[in-house]
């Protein structure tokens, strides 16, 4: 029971994890319409620019939870203005395979100043020890990871439906011409949220830092799971991003956790369940049917 | 990505010998007559053109290992078929898959299993990895159709991946990490250790499949996927079972890779998890893209001009190739969509 309860806690913070690089992707595609490889390689940003500000600016990790999101989502934002924006009229296909070439360009950049050997990285001091309650001690950050993840959901959800701007951004994203017909300037936003999904994906990077191998290609295989998982809950839909990435990271975990030779399963687990998906409900589990082609 | 895609097909010239039998009926029934004008944005090439052109690129193929080294010729060769095959799916069915290293992959392992173990003549064991390619993508195929555009190339690059694990994993038949290694190159005894001799008789695999993807492009049923890529809707309410078109096209693609991996697979000796990897689906999609979609000229150009870049930049001691691919990949998809073979058509057309 303790056991199953340890799996079950290390599957939602592995989940965690998927579900804000989710949670980014789709807030993105809602606006956009872009899919945006360059996902993994942003959170792969996150985490090296963590170790990079401490060994070669001394700042802590404290430092880089904020100042790092902060950053990524300028240079996201950046990105927008002058790549992505320009794609914006033509078929989302074509800013798929640009924010892929960046995905290399990203890669191959750290690689060629620092190497493809993970760097070690340690958890801030104060987070280094376990917290007792009461029916096992739960690693101090990784409660810390999976509270700052839920506290993000739980954010953007507040934002989205309860603020003024999540109006403009939901109704942009459910029915994008209408909404410009209406007089919103959707326009505006379109900048800013690439930006904050950018950030998200920052953000998920430096948290992993202390906790995950911290190497270039971290990212790279990453975001294949996320897409899956976007697939399976629905690309449109944030809720399902969220609960999907939160799902598939549990079940990942208790099927990890039957041994060793459950290994190959527990990788591939997330691409069965995206086939089954497919059979049943094409447009993923919380997905609205896109137009029959 | 209909608004750059050239077609240069000769509707006029369309055949009546179909690549899938139990469609040619139907299709023959309503395929574009002769004096159709051409799809928007196509060409009617002439066919004195079409042949200098074929008769050109043979003469190309036939000196290339005297220009280049044999082992990049052969790399070239093998990189056309895999381009060749996403593009029949990208530029003349709608469809852009980002998994295609599966096939590409699966062919190359089965390939190299059946040389190794079973002593294969190496064209019959390259066949047996496209049969195998095939073979995997009925049940990705059946499943990536469900879905267009964006989705189909994450569902496609997801079911990839699972591939990729599931040879990472099961090391008693891939080696794992250490991959397959002294692939027999096994021709009746004849000695093709020398790439030289072994382009030679590799090429006429290349050529056969080549031919079988340009055939398909302008047959009827290569017509009814352009109709399916530039109006799904319209085709369906014609009557053309769209899934089951894409399903054909799928596979047909998938054996065209099958047959590049395979040869990659012979031509190296040596199999390893890279042939797999998403980032080889993305480098057949980046030669595409580059060359010219929907050209099918253009994919070979493309596949030439990327591995002989590699070629040189490996050579000249630079290893983050990633820099360079992904910035002429950033830019050709920024302001060169039409790609080499595209715009030489396109600027070709305007005179």
């Amino acid at each position: 029971m303790v056991n199953f309860l340890q799996h079950t806690f290390n599957g939602l913070v592995g989940g965690a994890f998927l579900a804000l690089l989710a949670l980014g992707l789709a807030v993105i595609f809602g606006m956009l319409r872009v899919v945006n490889f360059a996902h993994g390689a942003i959170y792969m940003l996150g985490a090296f620019g963590a170790y990079v500000l401490l060994t070669e600016a001394g700042l802590s990790f404290w430092w880089a939870l904020i100042v790092l999101p902060l950053a990524l989502a300028l240079f996201g934002m950046a990105l927008e203005r002058l790549l992505v924006a320009r794609l914006a009229r033509l078929d989302p296909l074509y800013n798929f395979l640009l924010t892929f070439g960046l995905t290399l360009i990203l890669q191959d950049a750290v690689k060629s100043r620092y190497g493809v050997q993970s760097s070690p990285y340690d958890a801030p001091a104060i987070l280094s020890g376990t917290l007792d309650l009461g029916a096992f001690d739960f690693p101090a950050y990784r409660v810390f990871v999976l509270v700052i993840a839920i506290a993000v959901c739980v954010g953007v959800w507040w934002l989205l439906s309860r603020t003024r701007v999540g109006m403009v951004v939901r109704a942009a994203t459910e029915r994008p011409e209408l909404s410009t017909a209406l007089g919103i300037d959707v326009g505006r936003w379109v900048t800013p949220v690439f930006g904050f999904g950018i950030g998200l994906a920052g953000l998920a990077g430096v948290l992993a830092a202390p906790i995950r191998a911290v190497n270039p290609l971290m990212g790279a295989d990453l975001i294949i799971v996320v897409f899956a998982v976007v697939v399976i809950g629905g690309l449109g839909s944030i809720f399902g991003s969220v609960a999907a990435g939160f799902a598939i990271g549990l079940v990942q975990a208790w099927v990890q956790a039957l041994g060793e030779d459950w290994a190959l399963l527990s990788q591939v687990l997330v691409f069965l369940v995206m086939a089954g998906v497919l059979l049943w409900r094409p447009a993923g589990l919380f997905g609205r049917e896109e137009a029959p082609a | 990505m209909s608004g750059v895609e050239q077609t240069t097909a000769a509707a006029g010239s369309v055949a009546v010998e179909d690549q899938a039998a139990g469609v040619r009926a139907q299709a023959r029934a309503t395929a574009p007559s002769g004096d159709t004008p051409a799809p928007v944005g196509g060409t009617i090439v002439p066919r004195w053109l079409r042949w200098t052109l074929a008769g050109a690129a043979a003469l190309v193929a036939l000196w290339l290992p005297n220009g280049l080294y044999p082992t990049v010729a052969v790399d070239i060769a093998c990189w056309a078929l895999f381009a060749v095959a996403v593009d029949l799916l990208l530029g003349y069915t709608g469809l852009m898959s980002f998994g295609h290293a599966a096939f590409w992959g699966t062919a190359a392992y089965a390939t190299g299993l059946a040389a190794i173990h079973w002593g294969l003549p190496f064209p019959l064991a390259v066949l047996l990895g496209a049969l195998a390619a095939v073979v995997l993508a009925v049940p990705v195929g059946y499943l990536a159709v469900k879905r267009v555009g964006i989705y189909f190339a994450m569902v496609t690059l997801a079911f990839a991946q699972m591939v990729y694990y599931i040879a990472n994993q099961w090391r008693s038949v891939t080696q794992g990490e250490n991959g397959l290694q002294r692939v027999p190159r096994e021709l009746f005894g004849l000695d093709l250790s020398d790439e030289y001799y072994f382009y030679y008789a590799a090429l006429p695999i290349v050529a056969g499949g080549l031919f079988l993807v340009w055939r398909t492009v302008h047959s009827p049923f290569g017509r009814v996927l352009v109709a399916i890529r530039d109006n799904p809707a319209r085709a369906r309410a014609l009557g053309y079972p769209v899934h089951r078109y894409k399903l054909a096209a799928f596979l047909l693609s998938a054996f065209t890779a099958g047959l590049g991996g395979g040869l990659f697979a012979i031509g190296h000796r040596f199999v390893s998890l890279d042939v797999l990897h998403w980032t080889t689906s993305g480098k057949a999609v980046i030669i595409v893209v580059l060359g010219g979609i929907g050209t099918l000229w253009g994919p070979v150009v493309g596949a030439a001009g990327v591995t002989r870049l590699e070629d040189w930049l490996s050579f000249a001691g630079f290893e983050q190739i990633g820099l360079v691919t992904g910035a002429i990949f950033v830019l050709t998809v920024l302001i060169f969509r039409r790609g080499l073979w595209g715009t030489l058509t396109h600027w070709l057309r305007r005179r």
